[in-house]
């Protein structure tokens, strides 16, 4: 599976990044997304994930998701999926789209709980999974604000 | 949630066949986590929009599925290609028995 390359990134990045921080702990992404795909693999390509590298705030975060895809009946794109590695939960969004789409272009907007990896992941009409991440360093996270008692 | 939603379509009012059309959506709604406590500690229930359908001329093209790490005001781009002249309807749902509805008509040639 190539996809384990960066949750293993990830596993690194964050001692460097927020050794002083206490981290929002991580949440079972991979569980949810092996559920997701089955026993099938995990290519990467094809998905471009859109993100701010910095993000000053969490509670709103630009997204788009783009996929290389003709969307003809025979060839495209039936879901985009978006998982967060260390939110409360790992399921972000799902998108359905199918040739009616005409291109394989999504956006939203998020929130983030933390400096953390994204993964997209595109379920194409023949069966196959295409994804694509990012890491993004997050200053004022989103959901988990403590109001003073 | 009570009160009728605030929605905002961003929906060319005509396209020519075969064109693929850009639509932005946005609908008023706090996307309560339920991950928040009150000042008191107590929790606060999740209050989310967890659907969202489009329809063109009552054919569904586009849905998503929404989770408590979207923002307030879910904001939702998406694009569809312009096959005929009529309506695209636009639904939200959610948490609450939230519903929200809004149509845009469109004009191919």
């Amino acid at each position: 599976m190539k996809v384990a390359s960066g949750f293993a990134a990830a596993a690194v990045l964050p001692s460097v990044v927020g050794a002083q921080m206490t981290r929002t702990p991580l949440n079972n992404m991979p569980e949810v997304i092996r559920k997701l795909v089955g026993t099938k693999a995990i290519n990467q390509g094809k998905v471009k994930l859109g993100l701010p590298p910095l993000v000053e705030n969490g509670h709103l975060v630009p997204l788009n998701v783009s996929v290389e895809s003709p969307m003809s009946e025979a060839d495209h794109v039936k879901a985009i999926h978006v998982f967060t590695e260390r939110n409360p939960l790992p399921e972000m969004v799902s998108f359905r789209l199918g040739p009616r789409a005409g291109r394989a272009q999504v956006a939203t907007r998020v929130r983030l709980a933390d400096t953390q990896n994204v993964v997209a992941i595109a379920e194409l009409s023949d069966g196959s999974f295409w994804s694509d991440s990012a890491y993004l360093i997050v200053t004022l996270a989103a959901c988990l604000e403590e109001l003073p008692a | 949630m009570t009160g009728v939603a605030n929605v905002r379509l961003d929906v060319p009012a005509t396209a020519k066949r075969g064109e693929i059309i850009d639509i932005k959506t946005l609908v008023a709604h706090t996307m309560e986590t339920g991950f928040r406590r009150t000042h008191l500690g107590a929790p606060i229930p999740r209050d989310i929009i967890t659907t969202f359908v489009c329809s063109y001329n009552g054919v569904e093209v586009f849905r998503a599925e929404l989770h408590p790490s979207v923002s307030a005001n879910p904001f939702i781009q998406f694009s569809t290609v312009a096959t005929e002249s009529g309506t695209l309807e636009f639904i939200w749902s959610g948490d609450n028995g939230f519903s929200a509805t809004q149509t845009a008509r469109i004009v191919v040639s």
